[in-house]
């Protein structure tokens, strides 16, 4: 008679700080305690408080434990699960009350969140197609079979108001209806699983803590269009979600849920992983469906669109990991459900990865039109180290910089539109005083340039040259003209590159360029980076009423470059400096400081 | 699986399985002293016919927990009711045989069994 239920997350995040450890320290633990037979441990996917990896929850209490050791889960069994006290140390501090734990759902991390493409992440086991269905998984599927044409389906999507999640933000029902009107012998379902952005892990953690819920979306696509079989493209770099899906084919092949005659109606579709070697552009539809064909993952011009020809030639579907994530619960719940969250223009959700200068580092689901303040300041715990925020950057590398005179903006495609950036994947990567906003928008583009699969000249040869220019500025020789020439640049490339990758390639620069002017012209006109970034513009100094002539920076400085006596004062030669940063590390007494 | 039908019935199979993990929503708490004193005196399988007859009956919104040492250590097996309006029923000296009463009586229908309570047993 199993009482109790560990949770231990699974994803990568944890993974990687050893959650796979923990879980065989518990069945052992557990075994030797005789309780084995009493509590269940159960590997699941992403919890989202990344930060406080790994992630452990004991339910019926639903303590949650973080940052929990190996060592430390003998104490868990014995004091919790054998004798019933929870191991207050332990508790994240925001659950912490006096005789018992405070819900998860009151904590500002959690408070403001709501759960759809997320909903089972951290909730159920991702390995067992058992507990996917006990939370209603499959039931969307039934009841499009059973119940539903697929105009309706068709429908009930574009009511909803869903748009794309991948970053376009097209009205997936409309993606859905020109697909099903096209007369063909074979059609095509796809999931875009190739997450590509620097920061973005929402794709990721939805496969790994909830593949079935791909796997069930994508047959109600195909059941909508009018379409057998499906492909997922997914990154080689993500080997637990590729596990994972996997296993969760099979067993929906096991269980009839794929192949023929689902559920006895008649209906049949099975699918296919095809994995992708990481290349950016990847994430590009028509370059994806070229990759998925065999051949190079090139990009070709639309139209014609994939969903008049697409794979193989054929009408193809293509949509995202999350916008897939989403569509059961339309189905189960409605589509005034869905449109009743969010915006006017943007329903639903949007999950959001949080990183850089943030103390609640993770994964956050929030509705449409929460404002940037709510969602870092309060569900993200703000800046840490008491630092000023100066900017988030929003959708990658194709979105823009979002200063701090913008924070009240409500987020959703067409706020951050207008505002130079984009939603893009969801990605956001907060930055504080201490970053440069011209060696972001260099640290993008070399992202970009590296990227860009060179088979249109913008892109390929634009962006090399934009990239040249921020080098020039951040190493002190750009001059005042190189801002209107980045500018015009950046015009060019956006209107003239072959797809997406190029078309939004500028955008770090336009945004910087747009809210932060000031910082490139201090490199420009006074050449100094006001943040301290950019070392060919920086110099180290000693401040000689601080120093007490320690000697311990000029006996760890690498180039030699610090004289001085005992207990006098010393002097960095800037001539000979490398700005290596050892004699800040060193000095006990907060004496240097770089300008 | 071959229809609908057999797709309900696993998933309502499995949702008494996973119905320990949930947050909110419970209407009531049956907390199980377990501690040293609470062992000794045969707690564990109290918690289990707990744990057995609320899944037995299915009641989804009622949640078996444990805590440490309640401090009646004389008293041991000892649970405690919580009800919605967040009153305490004190049961003692519970055994594995008692338990189906007190759930049917008490936290099905509602009206706590005096004679096993504290109340009735502390003389």
């Amino acid at each position: 008679m199993v009482r109790s239920h560990i949770l231990v997350c699974g994803g990568t995040g944890c993974h990687s700080s050893a959650s796979d450890k923990l879980f065989e320290n518990f069945e052992a633990e557990l075994k030797a305690a005789g309780l084995a037979d009493e509590v269940k441990v159960v590997m699941t996917g992403c919890f989202g408080l990344c930060a406080l990896g790994p992630v452990v929850v004991v339910y019926p209490e639903g303590a949650f434990y973080s940052q929990v050791k190996v060592e430390d889960v003998k104490e868990i069994v014995t004091e919790h699960l054998l004798k019933g006290r929870i191991v207050k140390r332990l508790l994240y501090t925001e659950t912490l009350a006096e005789d018992t734990v405070l819900s998860l759902d009151n904590t500002d991390f959690y408070r403001k969140q709501k759960r759809v493409a997320l909903r089972n992440c951290g909730v159920i086991d991702p390995e067992n197609i058992n507990e996917y269905i006990a939370y209603d998984g499959y039931m969307a599927l039934a009841k499009v079979l059973t119940e539903m044409t697929p105009e309706e389906v068709i429908k009930v999507i574009s009511d909803s108001g869903l748009r794309g999640r991948g970053g376009g933000g097209f009205p997936t029902g409309k993606k859905w209806s020109f697909t099903a009107v096209q007369k063909s012998d074979i059609k095509y379902v796809c999931c875009n699983a190739d997450e590509g952005d620097p920061g973005a892990f929402m794709d990721r953690s939805v496969l790994e803590g909830d593949p079935h819920c791909v796997l069930e979306a994508m047959a109600i696509a195909g059941y909508a269009i009018g379409a057998s079989f499906g492909y997922i493209y997914v990154r080689a770099e993500y080997p637990i979600a590729v596990k994972r899906l996997k296993i969760a084919i099979a067993q929906a092949r096991e269980a009839g849920l794929l192949g023929k005659n689902i559920l006895g109606t008649g209906f049949d579709f099975d699918l296919d992983i095809r994995l992708g070697a990481g290349a950016f552009v990847c994430g590009e539809e028509t370059a994806l469906l070229n990759s998925i064909e065999g051949k190079r993952g090139d990009p070709r011009p639309r139209p014609p669109f994939p969903a008049v020809k697409g794979l193989f030639g054929k009408p193809t579907m293509n949509n995202n990991v999350e916008t897939y994530a989403n569509v059961p619960r339309i189905i189960l719940n409605g589509a005034e459900w869905f449109a009743s969250m969010g915006t006017e223009k943007s329903k639903g959700t949007k999950v959001f990865a949080l990183g850089g200068k943030i103390n609640h580092t993770g994964l956050v689901e929030i509705p449409m039109g929460t404002t940037l303040r709510e969602i870092i300041e309060e569900i993200g715990g703000g800046i840490p180290n008491g630092k000023k925020f100066k900017a988030v950057q929003t959708g990658g590398p194709s979105g823009g910089c979002i200063p701090a005179s913008l924070m009240d903006i409500p987020v959703d495609y067409d706020n951050l539109i207008a505002i130079g950036s984009m939603i893009g994947s969801g990605g956001m990567i907060v930055m504080d005083e201490d970053n440069c906003m011209v060696d972001i928008a260099k640290f993008f583009l070399e992202f970009t340039v590296d990227e860009s699969c060179g088979k249109c000249t913008p892109c390929r040869v634009g962006n090399r040259r934009m990239y040249e220019i921020l080098e020039k500025i951040t190493s002190g020789n750009g001059e005042i003209e190189d801002i209107e020439r980045l500018e015009n640049l950046c015009v060019y490339i956006k209107e003239n590159s072959l797809c997406g990758l190029g078309q939004t390639a500028p955008n770090p620069v336009l945004s910087t360029i747009k809210y932060f002017r000031d910082e490139y012209e201090a490199h420009i006109l006074e050449k100094r980076c006001p943040a301290g970034v950019c070392k060919k513009l920086l110099n180290y100094y000693i401040d000689a009423e601080k120093c007490k002539g320690c000697t311990l920076c000029a006996r760890n400085c690498p180039a030699t470059a610090i004289t001085g006596e005992v207990k006098k004062t010393h002097v960095i030669d800037t001539e000979k400096c490398i700005k290596c940063g050892a004699c800040i590390d060193n000095c006990k007494f907060g004496a240097i400081y770089k300008r | 699986m071959k229809s609908l039908a057999e797709l309900q019935a696993l998933r309502d199979d499995m949702k008494s399985k996973i119905g320990v993990r949930k947050d909110g929503e419970t209407r009531i708490r049956i907390v199980v002293g377990m501690a040293t004193c609470g062992i000794a005196a045969g707690a564990r399988p109290v918690l289990a016919a707990c744990v057995k007859e609320v899944e037995t009956r299915k009641l989804t919104d009622v949640v078996v927990a444990q805590t440490g040492c309640i401090g009646i250590c004389q008293f041991e097996p000892v649970i405690e009711i919580y009800d919605t309006d967040g009153s305490k029923t004190t049961y003692v000296h519970v055994t594995p045989e008692k338990v189906p009463k007190i759930i049917a009586q008490h936290v099905v229908n509602g009206s706590p069994v005096v004679e096993y309570t504290i109340g009735a047993n502390a003389n």
